[in-house]
């Protein structure tokens, strides 16, 4: 193993990083103090949630930032002192690669070649290498425009390693990137530690990715919250890690639980409600909840989430800040199952481009119902053509019993929307985004008062009402795009990507609301691509180059993948299962 | 190393190409855009007035009156109308039927006779003071040659003593097009320069691509001139285009040596472009670099440069405020070359502005880019 | 409705505003291109450079001599001793122009024969070569008519009385500066819609705005009422200094010049919008405004006039708002016109408006991709 060589010097050494940004008036502390040592020939995770400071170290390591104090020695140089020094010796990925996307996969490796100063004599036979390693060997023609997001996260990596960096630095290249390619970046990288002496440094908001690392530092609002393998993560709240089951409704359970003193944390998974207990000693479950003199506690082996979270727990309780508790129901829940959604044979081409390909399905009142895929799936148009901003090529859709491209206005006051990257007006401030959106909403007067209240004091608004909303961070952002949607109470909701990029505390926040909301008969409709979303939804479709593989609850779902050697698979087994089948159906 | 640098600087180079061409836009603004301009704007830009509508009231018309209103006929400059009075004839001019009224009242011919300098009437509509200061000289042209025949037509000799003679150098037609089309192409040449620098930065910023290759050895010296190099023969092509245009189909002379108008196109291609690159690296976004461009090439290049107003005409700080704009000296050496030929004492001082002038934009463009992100 | 218009609104001002650098950009430079275009911007002949060559010296061509040099138009720079430096002093633009006065000039004059005085001008800016011919000729005319005064000789039978109306001593500054009215306004109202629905398109809040109850009228009207405003303020502004600053008469009705302007603004914005709404990108929509904006300036009467394009660039122009808007503003500046003579400028910038505005609205959710 290679940290029982400890005499190397450190690949990377990270001496109290400090680094500020201006926005507006306000300084920001994007990374403070932080020490770490990255240990020659791992990998090394650097986890943590979006705006977390990774990006930011990772070109401050790469050069392309000043260091505000402190010192980053690389290779065993200073990278303030000779950056380009430092440069031709290490490989960076950055996050949204820069790939030429109007030049092929060959003449983009020919670019990073020359730069990279990678002789011609040496060029075949690297070339060969990497494209058999990254499988782009029959696209070399192809405009890298026109890979898919799992393709052309290989092409960077391979433009990276054309001349065999010492150290490599990848940010967050699995974001986007649907499971299946995941899993075969982290083949590419685990092969390459086999066979050369290569330092990585990953970055990643999957927290599940930490598992694969030797090594983990994990960071949070700019500071390093530990560091060290990720075993030893998971072992501090070993025993701590249950899963519950009662008569309940898995939601109920949920909110109650949360609720519940001792608890840390209470997710959904499958059938069952996750909970991470404050401490190993607990009482009697059965006297927790009054519903639910059932409950059951069953351990389960902690994940590095799990400890993500508890560790951001005990931080957030130092600091004093608490988690909002679960919302009231917002009506009265409308019985019946009726068909809110209905969408029958459902196609979108661009061109010759098929982005949905007839697709049908049906969603009922106060269902949660997932499109679940990866980018470029189809998601979006499908969820574009529901909300009438996008108008189908054939097949028909129904919401609420209208075409919303057709229906007048007025039905459009009965859904609520809120778009990928939360979509917020970034030069007004929280208050002026509130007040437009519910004057869009048709509200007027003591009602529209009443609504900015209710949002102000529901969503902890107040303290950020007149900040600019571009400056704030994503978790308030997506607070507040998710306020904005709520206004005027919509029967409907729709979602598109609602959690990307955002902290797992915050996701679960989130959702506990969109339970509520479910809860109390609101119909959500939600796209994700985090698989793990999945486990929140009563029922959910999974699509993939446009068409629907496959359609039902969760456990449904994910039982395809259930094999004698997974008894218990994850949502993404089930997603790599389904999506590999009908892959080798049409080949043949 | 040497070697090494090269190969960069062919890789870069070899990509800006194959995305120029694989991209219509950076083609589009290169060749499209001058050329639509020029063959609309060509087209309409003139100051010369020909066949100005112009009443004509005569109210005893008699021989005398008929010999100055025919030399009206004859003009070239004029389209008479005939207005029976001096009240119709104000209405018209009123309506904008007519530019100018030339009125010879009732007892002109006796007045003339008897002691001469009869008065004739001229009223000019004066909203455009250009066009009226210019219809004041047809009519005064239209006036002398009048009273020259009178003179000759009675065996006289001409009743003003002068004999004056007018030679225009350059342009002895004094068709204002051969004029404007030249100050026309440096303009359009701005824009086009601005433009096709103004937005590729920018774009490589928000693309992310530039993170990429700033990360490699690659010097930002060398990203800027691999810039440079494509889109400087892309707008010196748009150049030629634009030339040939003026000269083929405009048919305007072109009297200065080739070798001349390449060389100082040369100077002034790479100080616009200068600045789209200054622009682009100082905006980082397309949004700010766009708004940042209109505002600061087109209408200072097309009011300050010469190209309609004449500098000299300007007051001493406006004309020292012109100095800045790039336009100007390629407006000058555009017009020389175009009309008079290879003046050295117009060409050598405006070509070296402008060779500072892309000195310094180049130079600030590659100080504010420096191989970091902050 | 209303309400929500008004949502709409305060929501495109506070966008427009809040942005130090949009603020910078939509107030800094119009002023400042105000100030000095509204002084750059003449025909008006100013000293001049002149050289003269005086082969005759005597008293009488001095005394033509001492006309020019009196004249505030020229600025007499040299006086040769051979023609030998002409062509070089023309070439190189130090002078303009060369009046030669003939070796013969006394003793014809005296003769009463025809005295000979040659112009040579620089005719690369053909206007300017025009103008100095004409101030030129002024002079000579005096000149001739004095010296005929002086001498007794029998006075030509007729002479003009030239008047100039509505601007009478030909200042071209009243024509152009109330020209940097339309210019400008065009310019603010294009900077405000050019790119406001490519930008809120990018970033995804046009979609935002698209599912809620608002309808395409109030997004519309939402749009287009911000640099309506603006470019009102702006305009009045420039109006402003028009008439204070430069002192150009004002003699219309300043109603109908706001009706005109107000006719304009919605045209400007119908067709920014359109391209606006048109581009999937934001580059599309700044060269899309680029391409509309550079040929309805030039081609719009500001400089050059219409009537002397040729006859299909004219029919072109009747697209262009920015050519009814200079007639009105020239007409109640200057002419001192009312409603009743604008009439046939008001209709077509306001079918313009409404065509490009029913365009933009259809666009606005006929084009997502």
């Amino acid at each position: 193993m290679p940290n029982e060589r400890p005499e190397k010097p450190p690949a990377l050494k990270l001496e109290a990083v400090q680094r500020h940004f201006r926005t507006n008036k306000r300084l920001v502390t994007a990374l403070d103090g932080i020490s770490a040592e990255v240990e020659e020939g791992t990998v090394t995770g650097l986890i943590g949630p979006d705006g977390a400071g990774k990006t930011t170290l990772m070109r401050l390591i790469a050069g392309l930032l000043r260091l505000d104090g402190g010192s980053i020695q690389a290779l065993g140089l200073d990278v303030s002192a000779d950056p380009l020094g430092v440069q031709g010796k290490l490989g960076y990925m950055p996050q949204r690669f820069g790939l030429y996307e109007d030049l092929s996969v060959r003449e983009n490796l020919d670019l990073y070649a020359d730069l990279q100063g990678v002789a011609p004599a040496i060029r075949p036979a690297r070339y060969a290498e990497l494209l058999h390693m990254t499988g782009l060997g029959p696209f070399t023609q192809r405009m890298a425009g026109r890979l898919s997001g799992g393709m052309k996260q290989k092409l960077g990596l391979a433009c990276t390693l054309l001349h065999p960096p010492e150290l490599l630095l990848l940010d967050e290249p699995t974001v986007g990137v649907d499971p299946v390619s995941r899993r075969e970046l982290w083949q590419i990288i685990e092969h390459l530690m086999q066979t050369t002496s290569l330092t990585v440094l990953f970055s990643t908001a999957y927290l599940d990715e930490a598992e694969r690392c030797d090594a983990v530092l994990l960071l949070h609002e700019g500071r390093l919250l530990g560091s060290g393998k990720p075993g030893e993560f998971t072992k501090e709240i070993e025993g701590r890690s249950y899963l519950a089951s009662s008569q309940l409704s898995r939601r109920r359970l949920q909110a109650r639980l949360s609720s519940t003193p001792g608890v840390i944390d209470a997710i959904i998974q499958g059938s069952h409600v996750r909970v991470i207990t404050a401490s190993t000693t607990t009482s009697d479950p059965a006297g927790w909840i009054e519903e639910a003199p059932d409950l059951r506690l069953t351990p389960t082996p902690p994940r590095f989430e799990d400890s993500f979270v508890a560790r951001l727990h005990e931080q957030a309780q130092e600091t004093g800040s608490s988690v909002t508790a679960m919302p009231p129901p917002l009506k009265s829940a409308n019985d019946g199952d009726d068909n809110v959604i209905s969408v029958s044979r459902l196609s979108r081409r661009f061109g010759d481009f098929v982005a949905v390909n007839d697709i049908s399905f049906s969603v009922n009142r106060g269902q949660i119902f997932g499109l679940l895929g990866a980018n470029g799936a189809g998601k979006s148009t499908t969820f574009r053509m529901l909300c009438g901003l996008l108008p189908p090529s054939s097949g028909s859709l129904q919401v609420a019993g209208y075409d919303l491209r057709k229906a007048a206005a007025a039905a459009r006051g009965r859904i609520g929307y809120m778009a990928q990257k939360f979509s917020l007006y970034g030069d007004l401030s929280v208050h002026r985004n509130l007040r437009f959106f519910s004057s869009a909403y048709r509200l007027k007067g003591a009602r529209q008062q009443d609504r900015i209240d209710w949002a102000i004091q529901e969503f902890d608004l107040k303290p950020i009402l007149n900040d600019t909303s571009k400056d704030l961070p994503l978790g308030f952002k997506q607070r507040l795009a998710l306020a904005c949607a709520l206004m005027h109470e919509p029967d409907i909701l729709f979602l598109d990507e609602p959690t990307s990029g955002v902290d797992p505390l915050a996701r679960r926040e989130f959702w506990r609301r969109i339970n509520g909301l479910a809860e109390s008969g609101v119909t959500v409709l939600v796209t994700t691509h985090f698989m793990e979303e999945a486990e929140y939804c009563d029922q959910l479709v999974i699509m993939a180059q446009g068409r629907i593989l496959a359609t039902g609850a969760p456990e449904n779902i994910k039982r395809i993948a259930r094999t004698p050697e997974t008894p218990d698979p994850t949502m993404e087994d089930a997603f790599i299962a389904v999506i590999e089948t009908p892959a080798e159906a049409d080949v043949t | 190393m040497k070697g090494a640098a090269l190969r960069r600087f062919t890789g870069l180079l070899r990509k800006e190409f194959l995305q120029i061409l694989r991209d219509p836009s950076a083609l589009a603004i290169a060749f499209v855009l001058p050329a639509v301009l020029l063959l609309i704007i060509g087209q309409g830009v003139s100051l010369d007035a020909r066949g100005v509508p112009v009443a004509l009231v005569v109210q005893h018309p008699d021989a005398l009156t008929a010999s100055f209103t025919g030399h009206f006929e004859q003009s070239p400059y004029f389209r008479p109308l005939r207005y029976r009075d001096i009240q119709s004839a104000e209405a018209a001019m009123a309506a904008g039927k007519v530019q100018a009224i030339v009125w010879l009242p009732s007892d002109f011919s006796r007045r003339a006779r008897a002691n001469g300098n009869s008065p004739i009437g001229v009223i000019v509509n004066g909203v455009d003071a250009n066009d009226a200061r210019l219809i004041e000289g047809y009519v005064q042209q239209v006036w002398s040659t009048w009273l020259a025949a009178q003179a000759r037509l009675q065996g006289k000799r001409s009743p003003l003593p002068l004999d004056v003679a007018a030679r225009v150098r350059f342009n002895p037609g004094v068709s204002s097009r051969d004029y404007l089309v030249p100050g026309l192409i440096a303009l359009i040449m701005t824009l086009t320069g601005a433009l096709l620098t103004a937005l590729v930065m920018a774009r490589e910023w928000e693309r992310g691509t530039l993170e990429a290759l700033m990360v490699t050895r690659v010097k930002m010296r060398e990203i800027l001139l691999a810039k440079l190099v494509p889109y400087f023969l892309l707008g010196m092509g748009g150049m030629a285009a634009s030339v040939a245009i003026a000269v083929f189909l405009f048919g305007i002379p072109m009297r200065g040596s080739l070798l001349v108008l390449t060389g100082t196109s040369a100077l002034f291609m790479l100080a616009a472009l200068g600045m789209g690159l200054l622009i682009s690296s100082f905006a980082r976004n397309q949004f700010v670099a766009g708004q940042i461009a209109i505002i600061t090439t087109f209408l200072p290049a097309f009011i300050l440069s010469g190209f309609v107003f004449d500098i000299d005409s300007m007051p001493q700080v406006v004309q020292f405020i012109t100095h800045i704009v790039a336009a100007r000296y390629f407006v000058a050496i555009l017009q020389t070359l175009f009309l008079a030929g290879d003046v050295w004492s117009v060409i050598l001082p405006n070509a070296l502005a402008l060779a500072i002038m892309a000195v310094i934009f180049l130079a600030a463009a590659r100080a504010i880019t420096h191989k970091r992100l902050d | 409705m209303w309400r929500q218009v008004l949502a709409l609104l305060i929501k495109e001002l506070l966008t427009v505003l809040s942005d130090r650098k949009s603020r910078v950009v939509l107030i800094g430079p119009p002023l400042i291109q105000l100030m000095v275009f509204g002084y750059a911007a003449t025909f008006d002949l100013n000293k001049v450079p002149i050289a003269i060559y005086n082969q005759d010296r005597s008293a009488a061509s001095r005394d033509l001599v001492a006309h020019f040099t009196g004249s505030p138009t020229f600025n007499v720079v040299a006086n040769l001793k051979s023609e030998k430096p002409i062509d070089d002093l023309i070439d190189s633009r130090e002078v303009r122009m060369v009046l030669v006065i003939d070796p013969r000039f006394t003793r014809n004059l005296l003769s009463g024969h025809p005295a000979p005085v040659q112009m040579i001008v620089d005719g690369r800016n053909s206007n300017t070569a025009l103008l100095i011919q004409g101030y030129a000729n002024n002079i000579l005319n005096d000149y001739a008519l004095a010296w005929n005064a002086r001498k007794g000789a029998p006075p030509p039978p007729a002479v003009l009385d030239m008047r100039a109306r509505f601007n009478p001593t030909l200042d071209s500054h009243w024509f152009i500066v109330p020209g940097i009215i339309a210019l400008l306004t065009q310019l603010v109202t294009l900077l405000i819609v050019g790119m406001s629905v490519a930008r809120e398109r990018e970033t995804g809040t046009f979609d935002q705005l698209l599912v809620t109850p608002l309808r395409q009228f109030d997004i519309l009207l939402g749009k287009g009422l911000p640099s309506l405003l603006i470019g009102g303020i702006e305009a009045t502004v420039i109006i402003a200094a028009t008439v204070w600053w430069f002192d150009i008469p004002l003699r219309g009705e300043l109603l109908a010049l706001y009706f005109g302007l107000l006719l304009f603004v919605v045209s400007v914005t119908g067709i920014g919008l359109m391209i606006s709404s048109l581009a999937v990108t934001q580059q599309q929509a700044l060269l899309g405004a680029f391409l509309f904006m550079v040929p309805s300036v030039i081609l719009s009467g500001f400089a050059t006039p219409i009537a002397n394009m040729s006859e299909w660039v004219q029919y072109l122009t009747f697209i262009n708002p920015m050519r009814y808007f200079l007639i009105i503003v020239r007409k109640v500046f200057l002419e001192g016109a009312d409603f009743s003579a604008l009439t046939a400028q008001y209709w077509p910038m306001a079918v313009i408006g409404l065509v490009t505005l029913i365009t933009a609205a259809w666009l606005f959710r006929k084009r997502l991709s």
